[in-house]
């Protein structure tokens, strides 16, 4: 187990390192010229010439990419010499439209990315293994039918069509929910839980419609295999209740798929959801990333893709060393 | 060596199922294949899906959208009107409770407008939704054939040499796979369009459809490639690539002419479910404001309009015209494409 958590800790560090690099050069070298997006519309060329020293873009490539991983283990200055100022440490650069600190501006982020996670993910988790069981256990019935129509439909639903609607029907017309606001990140917060549920009700839904569909299928294929194997008859022959034969042997044995596809979407949400967020006008990593992206400010989109990638990589390994530590058939491989 | 005969191997499907290989098409005497195993591909796919309602019906109306989306310049000539046109004349577009919003004659279906008219502008609804099928079915389309040739030649090329070819293709994959991807082609569409603006291809409006096709091409390979890989390292120890290799085929012409005409019944598969993630994916960047942009109509371009100005707020009508347009085509490809998985890999699907 011990040499399996370290290849697997490992690989990780690599894939990191190649994960940032990469970022690092299709943002650098992808644009036409970073400087003069950091300059602005009124932009001549000496102060394109001075972007491209205070980027450090006269610099080597290499340099650049080691400077600014450099900034994630400590501070470091940035800026013209002569006219440095101080990146703090975890330095990601500053953007290039306020000036800000790219570290900050991600902190400021995470709790509604967050927020908007963690609804979601309890809320399509028990939809998706619930229907997902149910129809596992009528399998054949038009119970069966529905929910598996019903999934095939959720899955078929694009996020800012199901957004919108619901912003239409709960918010606009029948006045259920408040339009949300930005000033709520935390269940914790002043306006307490309640406002915290309403503030984010509608992305939760909107989330959960499109990946509980996943869940109901892979939930209801592996219960029926399960439900068909031997120790389930042998459960079912000593006479064990119905009850303790689905919950304790049958759903014990058949979630484990679930259970890795839970951990590969936490990373993927961590990340941002970028529609939810930008429909519904959370300010979370996604959104941010969004209006980063279409503004040119480059170091914000690109530690946000770095951040997003880390966060499915690591969710990755975490999945593999779960397994791993349930069944030791893996650590072999 | 005849490049059709791997095809028509019905075995071809199914290399995976660790059973004993099905006879070869051609009997050891030579004579004409027995029919049942004659097939090709894709009459095989038919041949099952035809059994199946929910499978004809998905199909029926996946011709119907492509028809729908092909025969936009003559329906939209049909009705009298074209995308682009606006007419904010007082007759039409309110002036007066909420400036831009079609009057009530002009806002839902009618003879002369058969959608309505979009508010603000005052373009045929009608016109723009069947040319920005065009579009949008153009980019969906595209870019899944170029995932589809790279994932089938990358994998292909990865499960069939192996070892450090393999080492290294595998690796770029698992990176791809890490990537978020609407992230990353959220903000490198941008820095595309402007890398390709003083191309050919960066003629007015042919330069967002071809930034997201490159784009989505390029970021959706690496799945199928994995599953090819996969389905290749067990082909490339039967019998027929050995025959060829002992012909003295060469490694490219066995890559081509044996390995990857097998795995072509995977690839249909994984092609089919790729087109409607495309479809939402061009949606999506539309959406946003990255993709496809005003004058061109697509679908995701007309969500982004009825969202921009609230008008979907005004009037629902905005959002349902592109939205259940959008969802009728992505769940009617998403079922097509579980028909076509049932169809050609059953192993997948045996619930």
């Amino acid at each position: 187990m011990m040499t399996f958590i370290l290849r697997r800790t490992g690989s990780l560090v690599l894939l990191l390192a190649a994960v940032s690099f990469i970022t690092f050069t299709l943002f650098q070298l992808g644009p036409s010229d970073p400087a003069a997006a950091a300059c602005g519309q009124e932009c001549t060329p000496e102060r394109v010439a001075e972007a491209r020293v205070a980027l450090g873009m006269d610099q080597p490539f290499l340099v650049q990419y080691f400077d600014y991983i450099r900034g994630l283990f400590s501070s470091r200055m940035i800026g013209a010499p002569g006219a440095q100022t101080l990146c703090e440490w975890p330095c990601l650069g500053k953007s290039f439209q306020t000036n800000e600190n790219v570290a900050d501006i991600i902190g400021r982020s995470l709790p509604y990315t967050f927020s908007m996670a963690i609804g979601a993910l309890v809320l399509w988790t028990i939809t998706g293994v619930g229907l997902g069981l149910m129809a596992a256990l009528r399998k054949g019935s038009p119970v069966d039918k529905f929910i598996v129509g019903a999934a095939s439909v959720g899955v078929s639903l694009p996020i800012p069509v199901t957004g919108l609607f619901l912003l239409l029907l709960f918010v606009n017309q029948l006045h259920l929910l408040p339009f949300t606001t930005n000033e709520i990140n935390s269940p914790f917060g002043p306006q307490g839980p309640g406002a915290w549920v309403a503030n984010y009700l509608l992305p939760w839904i909107a989330l959960a419609v499109l990946f509980s569909a996943s869940y109901i299928r892979v939930t209801r294929t592996n219960m029926i295999e399960t439900f068909g194997e031997d120790f389930i008859r042998t459960a079912r022959a000593k006479g064990l209740a119905p009850r303790t034969v689905t919950f304790k042997h049958g759903v014990r044995a058949g979630i484990t798929p679930v259970v890795t596809m839970l951990g590969m979407d936490i990373g993927l949400l961590l990340g941002g959801a970028v529609l939810t967020e930008q429909i519904f006008s959370v300010p979370g990593l996604g959104f941010t990333a969004v209006h980063a992206a279409i503004s040119g400010d480059l170091p914000v989109t690109m530690a946000i893709t770095m951040l997003a990638a880390f966060f499915v990589i690591v969710a990755n390994v975490v999945v593999d060393l779960a397994y791993a530590a349930i069944d030791p058939r893996v650590r072999l491989q | 060596m005849n490049r059709a005969e791997p095809l028509t191997q019905l075995q071809s499907i199914e290399p995976n199922t660790g059973s004993p290989p099905l006879p070869p098409a051609t009997s050891p005497e030579g004579k004409a294949a027995v029919p049942a195993e004659a097939r090709s591909l894709l009459a095989t796919a038919w041949m099952r899906i035809r059994r199946s309602k929910i499978a004809l019906l998905s199909l029926c109306v996946v011709v119907a959208i492509m028809l729908f989306a092909i025969l936009a310049p003559v329906l939209s000539a049909m009705s009298g009107n074209d995308p682009f046109t606006s007419n904010t004349s007082p007759e039409v577009l309110d002036d007066f409770q909420t400036p831009g919003l079609p009057l009530p004659g002009y806002m839902y279906p009618s003879a002369q407008h058969w959608l309505g008219v979009e508010p603000g502008l005052g373009r045929d609804l009608f016109a723009r939704l069947a040319y920005g099928g065009q579009v949008s079915l153009t980019i969906a389309l595209l870019s899944t054939a170029v995932s589809v040739v790279l994932g089938t030649v990358l994998g292909a090329a990865a499960g069939y040499f192996g070892g450090k070819t393999d080492a290294i293709i595998s690796r770029i994959m698992d990176l791809f796979l890490a990537f978020p991807h609407l992230l990353l082609v959220l903000s490198l569409t941008p820095i595309l369009q402007s890398r390709l603006r003083d191309t050919p291809l960066g003629e007015g409006s042919f330069l967002p459809m071809a930034s997201l096709v490159i784009i989505l091409g390029f970021f959706g390979w690496a799945y199928l490639a994995r599953i090819v890989r996969g389905q290749v390292l067990s082909l490339r120890e039967r019998e027929f690539v050995e025959a060829a290799r002992s012909f003295g085929a060469s490694h490219l012409s066995i890559l081509f002419r044996q390995i990857i005409p097998n795995v072509m019944g995977v690839v249909l598969v994984y092609a089919t479910m790729l087109i409607p993630t495309n479809i939402s994916a061009e949606a999506a960047l539309s959406f946003l404001g990255v993709g496809v942009k005003d004058p061109t109509p697509s679908w995701g371009q007309m969500l982004n309009a009825a969202q921009s100005g609230n008008w979907y707020l005004s009037d629902p009508w905005f959002l349902a015209v592109p939205g259940v347009m959008l969802i009728i085509t992505v769940l009617a490809f998403n079922l097509l494409g579980d028909a076509v998985r049932d169809a050609l890999d059953p192993k997948a699907s045996r619930h």
